[in-house]
């Protein structure tokens, strides 16, 4: 068992790709692509690596996909033929993967427990992590202890990438005045199609901010932790969005507010290393953060997982409002030339 | 035994080439933001390939199991799908506004009338 599933997922995989290079819609392309992601988000979960199948599951098949297809609302979804044929790009891709096909046969086969990819770092991860950070979940314990560092870096990255994204897309947000009525009227028409939809996600929106919150607040003993919590919090209220319309979802979580709630959890992160420091440790070294190193180690992890959290889901949710929004402002601006 | 020890690093190889492929030769914009992402995903599959243990079991601690898969390319990785979205999320809102400054997202019609003499 195992070496079959292996290898029928992968085999899979580069079908959907090559399906993904020949298609010349991109709405299709961009479903292809939440398959890929769902099929990775398997490969992972064979490859024992469930906190990354996790996070795949909920950003690679949900989150890429919604924002691919905003993305094409706003632009067109037919690709153009392009004139010539591409025997140059050809040949320098069958070169170049040549060549690294010639530099596997160096590499250890797969699975191997004495491959050195496994023999440095990965043992103390293993043997030490329970009683030097005091949690089940190694994956956590690097992620938020011993590579916190790393992950703060992470985190400033995808707030900078919100940032960039309000600062290229953001629109004023509609006054009553400029709220047309025909607008209304036709976000009315369209959300009034999807009855049973709405009926199912009103009841369901509860249980998946529940299950956002059990992901965030579990991760230190299963599969989980501040991102994948984060996404599956903001894919609640995108659910919301698409479905009640974007006036409604901007009644219900205030925007202002989710701008500067990102920027809270970056800095929540940034204080427990501050505070760290003050303690008379090292940046983010938790042990001194409680007189028992293991409790200021469960302290730390608790809080910047939650600035994780925190942040990870308000940059989702003003991504894709700041996405929606556009096409919005372009409905607007297109009805007011005519 | 060779085969079955390097075919997921192949798949790899494979996939991140079909990505490059669609970067190089691809004039949309939006396609090319999806090579780019078929190229990260192989990435991913290698890292976490490389990670597997064989009998080993999920970085979650038991007493029950004694062997275990690396934890340090889950780490890693789960980091990098997450800022993966924030970058590709960049991408498209780039792609917006380029469709519309130029009114279209093809390079070659991007180009011609960037420099319309050649």
């Amino acid at each position: 068992m195992g070496i079959l599933e292996h290898i029928i997922i992968l085999t899979l995989l580069l079908l959907v790709a090559i399906a993904i290079t020949r298609l010349k819609d991109l709405l299709a392309v961009v479903m292809l692509m939440g398959v890929y992601g769902l099929l990775s988000a398997s490969f992972f979960v064979i490859m024992d690596a469930v906190d990354v199948a996790f996070t795949e599951a909920s950003v690679g098949a949900g989150i890429s996909t919604i924002l691919m297809l905003t993305a094409i609302s706003l632009t067109g979804r037919t690709v153009s033929p392009i004139g010539h044929k591409p025997v140059l790009a050809m040949i320098l891709v069958i070169i170049t993967g040549g060549l690294l096909v010639y530099a596997t046969l160096d590499m250890p086969y797969y699975g191997l427990v004495d491959a050195p990819a496994n023999l440095h770092v990965s043992p103390r991860y293993i043997h030490d992590s329970l009683h030097e950070i005091g949690i089940p979940n190694a994956v956590t314990s690097v992620l938020a202890s011993y590579r916190g560092f790393d992950t703060f870096g992470e985190v400033v990255v995808i707030f900078t990438a919100g940032i960039g994204v309000l600062a290229l897309l953001s629109v004023p947000s509609p006054t009553p005045q400029e709220d047309t009525n025909e607008i209304k009227s036709q976000n009315i028409a369209m959300h009034h199609q999807h009855l049973v939809l709405r009926v199912i996600s009103k009841l369901l929106i509860p249980f998946i901010l529940l299950f956002g919150l059990y992901v965030q607040f579990h991760g230190d003993f299963g599969p989980g932790g501040g991102f994948q919590a984060g996404v599956i919090f903001a894919a609640a209220i995108i659910l919301y969005a698409m479905l009640f319309g974007l006036n409604t979802a901007r009644k219900a979580v205030s925007l202002p507010l989710v701008r500067l709630v990102s920027a809270l959890g970056v800095l929540l992160y940034g204080s427990v290393g501050i505070v760290s420091l003050l303690n008379g440790g090292n940046f983010l070294d938790y042990n001194v953060l409680l007189p028992d190193p293991v409790a200021g180690q469960h302290i730390g992890i608790l809080l910047i997982e939650l600035g994780v959290g925190i942040t990870v889901a308000s940059v989702m949710i003003i991504i894709f409002f700041n996405f929606a929004g556009r096409n919005g402002h372009l409905l607007n601006n297109q009805s007011r030339r005519k | 035994m060779m085969i079955l020890g390097l075919y997921s690093y192949w798949i790899v190889i494979a996939l991140m080439m079909i990505g490059l492929y669609i970067i190089i030769a691809q004039g949309n914009l939006i396609k090319k933001i999806v090579g780019l992402g078929i190229f990260q995903t192989s990435v991913f599959i290698f890292y976490i390939t490389v990670g597997k243990v064989e009998g080993g079991t999920a970085p979650i601690l038991a007493e029950a199991y004694s062997q275990y898969s690396n934890p340090l390319p889950h780490v890693l990785i789960l980091t990098a799908i997450v800022v993966g979205i924030a970058t590709t999320a960049l991408g498209l809102a780039l792609i917006v506004r380029i469709k519309e400054s130029y009114g279209s997202i093809e390079e070659s019609e991007i180009q011609e009338k960037d420099n319309p003499k050649c």
